[in-house]
C-alpha cells in the first residue's frame, strides 16, 4: 500500500511495480503514476496529449 | 538477449508485455523511457532489439527512426509507425496495394473539404490524420454541420487540423472487428460493439470474441502487409460488399482481448520480437 498524493487514501501497489506504471486511486479516482521505486513514489499521471494512442 | 522496451507510461498492456519478457530467463529487459532519452545520432543502444510501446506517436516514430539509423532492429519499424500513425498515409498504402477501404478524400482548405464532402454525400466522418482512441472524430450528417466543424477545425485547431481527412460513413450495424496480426498470422479477433457510432473500446465499446474466418485473416494480413507488417491491430468494417479496412494500429492495445479470445497475445508478441532479433 502507498498513500495517494491527491486524497491521502491508500493505493494498492502490485507485487512487481514498474517505474512509469499507471494506477488508479480507488478512493478519489485520480490516475497516478509510479515516479520512483526506491523509495516508492507516486504522482499524478500526465494528461493525455493529442498524439497519444495506439 | 537484451530487449529494449521503448515506453512513455506503463499501462496494463505494457505491464503484460514486461511480465512476459521477464518470464524468459535468457532475456534481459532494458527499459527505455522516452521521457528521459537523449539521442546523439551516433551511439547505438546496447540492446539486440527494441520493442516500441510509446503512447506518443511522434516520440515513437522519431525514436524508431533514430534507433534504426544506428542499426538497431525495431518492432515495429519506423516505416510501419509512419504509415500507421497518419491516417492519410495508411489510406495511401492501402490504396496502392489494392486493399479495400471506405471511400476517402483529403483536402487542405475548409472550402475544398466542403466540396469533397458534398461530392461524397452525407454522412461522412471527419478524422484528424494523427489521433487515436476515437478522439475528435466528427460524424457529419448535413451541410450545416460540415461548415461548422470545418470552420472550427481551421480556426481553433493547430495546423494539423487543417489537413482534412474525410471518410465516407459506413453503416456497420453497431460493431466493427479488430483483428490482431503478429508476423504472418492473424492470431485473434474481437467484435467491438456499441450503441454509439464510435465503437472503440476506449470509448466504451464492448469486446467479444470474433472467430477468425479465412476472410478476416486474409484481409487483416493484406492490410498488415500494406503498411509493412509486424505487430498490428487491423480495424475492419463488415459491409454487404465484404470487409473494408478502416485503420491499422502499430502500438496495439490488447488488454481487453486476451480473456475474450483465449489467446495469450503478449506471449505471441514477445515470441515475434525474439524472432526479429534473431533474424
Amino acid at each position: 500500500m502507498s498513500e495517494c498524493p491527491v486524497c491521502g487514501g491508500e493505493v494498492e501497489i502490485s507485487a512487481d511495480p514498474v517505474e512509469g506504471e499507471l494506477l488508479e486511486c480507488a478512493e478519489c479516482g485520480v490516475e497516478l503514476e509510479i515516479l520512483g521505486l526506491d523509495p516508492l513514489t507516486l504522482g499524478e499521471a500526465p494528461d493525455a496529449e493529442e498524439d497519444w494512442g495506439e | 538477449m537484451r530487449v529494449g522496451f521503448l515506453h512513455s507510461l506503463i499501462r496494463k498492456d505494457e505491464k503484460l508485455l514486461i511480465s512476459e519478457l521477464r518470464r524468459h530467463s535468457d532475456i534481459e529487459l532494458v527499459l527505455l523511457n522516452d521521457r528521459t532519452l537523449v539521442f546523439d545520432f551516433h551511439a547505438r543502444p546496447d540492446v539486440d532489439v527494441v520493442l516500441e510501446r510509446s503512447i506518443n506517436h511522434s516520440r515513437a516514430m522519431h525514436a524508431l527512426r533514430l534507433y534504426e539509423g544506428v542499426g538497431t532492429v525495431c518492432v515495429n519499424t519506423y516505416e510501419v509507425a509512419r504509415r500507421c500513425g497518419d491516417k492519410i498515409l495508411t489510406a495511401a498504402s492501402l490504396r496502392e496495394t489494392g486493399v479495400p477501404q471506405p471511400d476517402v478524400r483529403v483536402a487542405f482548405t475548409p472550402e475544398s473539404a466542403l466540396v469533397a464532402i458534398e461530392e461524397m454525400g452525407y454522412p461522412v466522418v471527419l478524422k484528424p490524420a494523427v489521433g487515436s482512441w476515437g478522439r475528435l472524430l466528427s460524424r457529419i450528417n448535413d451541410r450545416d454541420a460540415a461548415e461548422t466543424v470545418l470552420e472550427h477545425k481551421s480556426i481553433l485547431g493547430s495546423y494539423h487540423h487543417s489537413i482534412f481527412f474525410v471518410q465516407k460513413y459506413v453503416r456497420k450495424g453497431g460493431r466493427d472487428i479488430r483483428a490482431f496480426v503478429v508476423g504472418d498470422e492473424c492470431i485473434a479477433a474481437i467484435y467491438r460493439t456499441s450503441e454509439h457510432w464510435i465503437t472503440n473500446t476506449a470509448r466504451g465499446g464492448r469486446a467479444t470474441n470474433c472467430p477468425v474466418t479465412p476472410a478476416i485473416a486474409d484481409m487483416s494480413l493484406r492490410a498488415a502487409a500494406a503498411v509493412g507488417g509486424g505487430v498490428l491491430a487491423v480495424d475492419l468494417f463488415e459491409t454487404a460488399d465484404g470487409l473494408l479496412v478502416n485503420e491499422v494500429n502499430y502500438t496495439m492495445e490488447f488488454r481487453n482481448s486476451i480473456e475474450v479470445t483465449g489467446v495469450n497475445i503478449p506471449e505471441r508478441v514477445v515470441s515475434h520480437v525474439i524472432e526479429a532479433a534473431r533474424a
